[in-house]
């Protein structure tokens, strides 16, 4: 039902990398922004869930270098404040990254943000970094371009960035008191030396906090990432979020510590925890009150390619790029009609309000309930066993709202075995699918388009009601159905029933 | 007077950025240090800026073998 064929989209890109429809967020998740920096971001891939449906992103990994050590890293592998842990891009050097600019973009003319984000620090790399920007605000003025970084290096590099064409500069801070930044930053390089514990911490802080302000005072848009340790900075961080707002940042996004043993990072090997979903969604609640912008984050890698949650870098490696002629002139024009036009479709979107849950009877003291949906490009498509991530939606009196998604490992191999309840590898799939479960913790109801028995009555027994009877149905629609349907059986009303559903 | 890079380098060209000399030089499977321009830093900082930057354990070792960053931290 959503995302109109765009004219000139190659078809891999239909239906994008998203799976929810609209993300199920009111149309005013940038609402609380002032004007000019709403019209900035409103069209942003990243910040807006709306637009990351429509526009795509870019990473060039022109930057291997780091200047400071963090405990949740491992530089075998990418940054990772910007992607996931254990993942590698290739590295390019700031010519070939601009020929895979022009390819893309002229390949995919929805690309409208290019950013450096690694595989290292991209300002501990300034002169890869910089050459890059330079040429591709030369040759490329339609794309916007941004930044992200530790923040160590960032005030000396500050009048540099807005030389160019950044309007957006993303700041990792994780912590504003040295002592919690000792937990997390066993050393920065700085100053010629390497720095240790407290006393490194507390010049990466000053620094972080300085570049924050000397950037907003130049009216460049500052997003802050925060990674979410437990028992490390979570009370903190919401002290973290009231300095960076204070200071200017427009967004405090907080994402989830990931620490493998097998990425062999020091937190991996240390075997310290993860945040479960709900930490974190509890955190990111009391922190911002703006999460709602970045609900939608997928933790791109450093040479991502495409739609927020697509990949298609394979489209776009060296070799291939070679061959290809770009005619960057042609291209933008062509650029700038597809651009307009989804910026067209997105106002007219902006203007349809949703539908009000108030209208359909639902008693306004119904507690909220969490269901979680097997989802692919806006309805309910997955089978259970097959879904790689379950989007989490939160019914309330209020409307439906998208409120995070969570990964799952696939524990289904086949395509329809399990539909049987036939199952191949009882031990590994046992684990898996008992894993699976768990994170759906919170949800009182999952919904897929099938589901096999074995997982159905895990389910039951979780208190978690499967619910197969949306199939294909748009995600929104399916959730207020299931929501009346149980608001229905009066168990939502405080003074009845407060016992789960299922 | 000159230091190495072992086989636990994962080119992250963190130190070639900082190498006072230019001594660090790309090559498979790793980079490596030009013995005729290393100085160890002598007269330039007080510490080697290869071993200060580099992120990796036992990366780097000196005459004796011994690592500038040993495991452990
Ligand atoms: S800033 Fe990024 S690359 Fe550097 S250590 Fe931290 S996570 Fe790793
Ligand atoms: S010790 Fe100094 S001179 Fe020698 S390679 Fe390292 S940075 Fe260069
Ligand atoms: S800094 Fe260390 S890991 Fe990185 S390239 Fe130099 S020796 Fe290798």
């Amino acid at each position: 039902m959503e995302l109109p064929v765009i004219s000139n989209t190659p078809s891999e890109s239909e239906g994008g990398g998203c799976s929810s429809s609209g993300c199920g967020t009111a149309p005013d998740a940038l609402g609380h922004l002032p004007d000019h920096i709403r019209a900035k971001v409103q069209d942003h891939p990243c910040y807006s869930e709306e637009a990351h449906h429509y526009f795509a992103r870019m990473h060039v990994a022109v930057a291997p270098a780091c200047n400071i050590q963090c405990n949740y890293c491992n530089r075998k592998y990418d940054c990772s404040n910007e992607s996931r842990p254990g993942v590698v891009s290739e590295l390019l050097t700031p010519d070939q990254a601009i020929k895979k600019v022009l390819a893309v973009a002229a390949e995919i003319p929805q690309m409208t943000v290019l950013g450096i984000a690694g595989p290292g620090d991209p300002l501990a790399n300034p002169g890869r970094t910089f050459e890059t920007f330079e040429q591709l605000s030369a040759r490329a003025p339609d794309i916007k371009l941004c930044v992200s970084t530790n923040g160590l290096s960032l005030p000396q590099y500050v009048d540099e960035i807005a030389k160019h064409n950044i309007d957006h500069v993303t700041i990792t801070i994780n912590c504003v008191d040295p002592e919690v930044g000792a937990k997390i930053y066993p050393w920065i390089y700085w100053e010629n030396k390497r720095i240790f514990g407290i006393e490194g911490a507390k010049i990466l802080i000053e620094q972080q906090q300085k570049g924050l302000q000397m950037l907003t005072d130049r009216g460049i848009l500052v997003k802050v990432n925060s990674v979410l340790i437990p028992g490390v900075n979570d009370e903190h961080l919401k002290e973290v979020s009231k300095i960076v707002k204070a200071k200017g940042a427009f967004l405090h996004n907080v994402m989830p510590l990931i620490a493998e043993p097998e990425h062999g990072t020091y937190y991996g090997i240390m075997e310290q925890p993860e945040p479960t979903p709900e930490m974190l969604q509890d955190l990111q609640d009391a922190c911002a009150g703006d999460m709602a912008m970045m609900r939608h984050c997928r933790q791109c890698r450093a040479d991502a390619v495409g739609l927020l949650g697509e990949d298609r870098g394979d489209e776009f490696t060296l070799d291939k790029i070679d061959v290809m002629d770009v005619d960057y002139e042609a291209a933008m024009v062509r650029r700038k009609e597809v651009h307009d036009s989804i910026i067209e479709q997105l106002e007219a979107k902006r203007g349809n309000a949703k539908p009000k849950v108030e209208d359909l009877g639902i008693p306004a003291e119904s507690r909220p309930v969490l269901m979680a949906v097997a989802g692919k490009n806006g309805v309910v498509a997955e089978h259970f066993g097959h879904a790689k991530e379950f989007l989490i939606y939160e019914a309330s009196p209020a409307g439906v709202r998208f409120i995070s998604h969570r990964k799952t490992e696939l524990y289904c191999g086949g395509m329809d075995s399990c539909g049987d309840g036939d199952v191949v590898d009882a031990g590994a799939t046992e684990s898996l699918l008992d894993r699976n479960i768990r994170i759906l913790e919170g949800c009182e109801v999952v919904l897929c388009s099938k589901i096999g028995y074995e997982p159905w009555a895990k389910l039951e027994a979780a208190g978690i009601a499967p619910n197969g009877e949306h199939a294909m149905e748009p995600i929104e629609d399916a959730v207020l159905a299931v929501y009346k349907e149980i608001a229905a059986t009066g168990k939502l009303l405080p003074a009845v029933d407060s016992k789960k559903v299922a | 007077m000159a230091l190495q890079i072992t086989q636990s380098c994962v080119n992250c060209w963190a130190c070639v950025d900082v190498c006072p000399n230019d001594a660090i030089f790309q090559d498979t499977p790793h980079f490596l240090i030009d013995d005729g321009k290393c100085t160890e830093c002598l007269g330039d900082h007080g510490v080697p800026q290869c071993a200060a930057i580099c992120p990796i354990e036992m990366a780097i070792v000196d005459e004796l073998g011994e690592f500038l960053n040993p495991p452990g931290r």
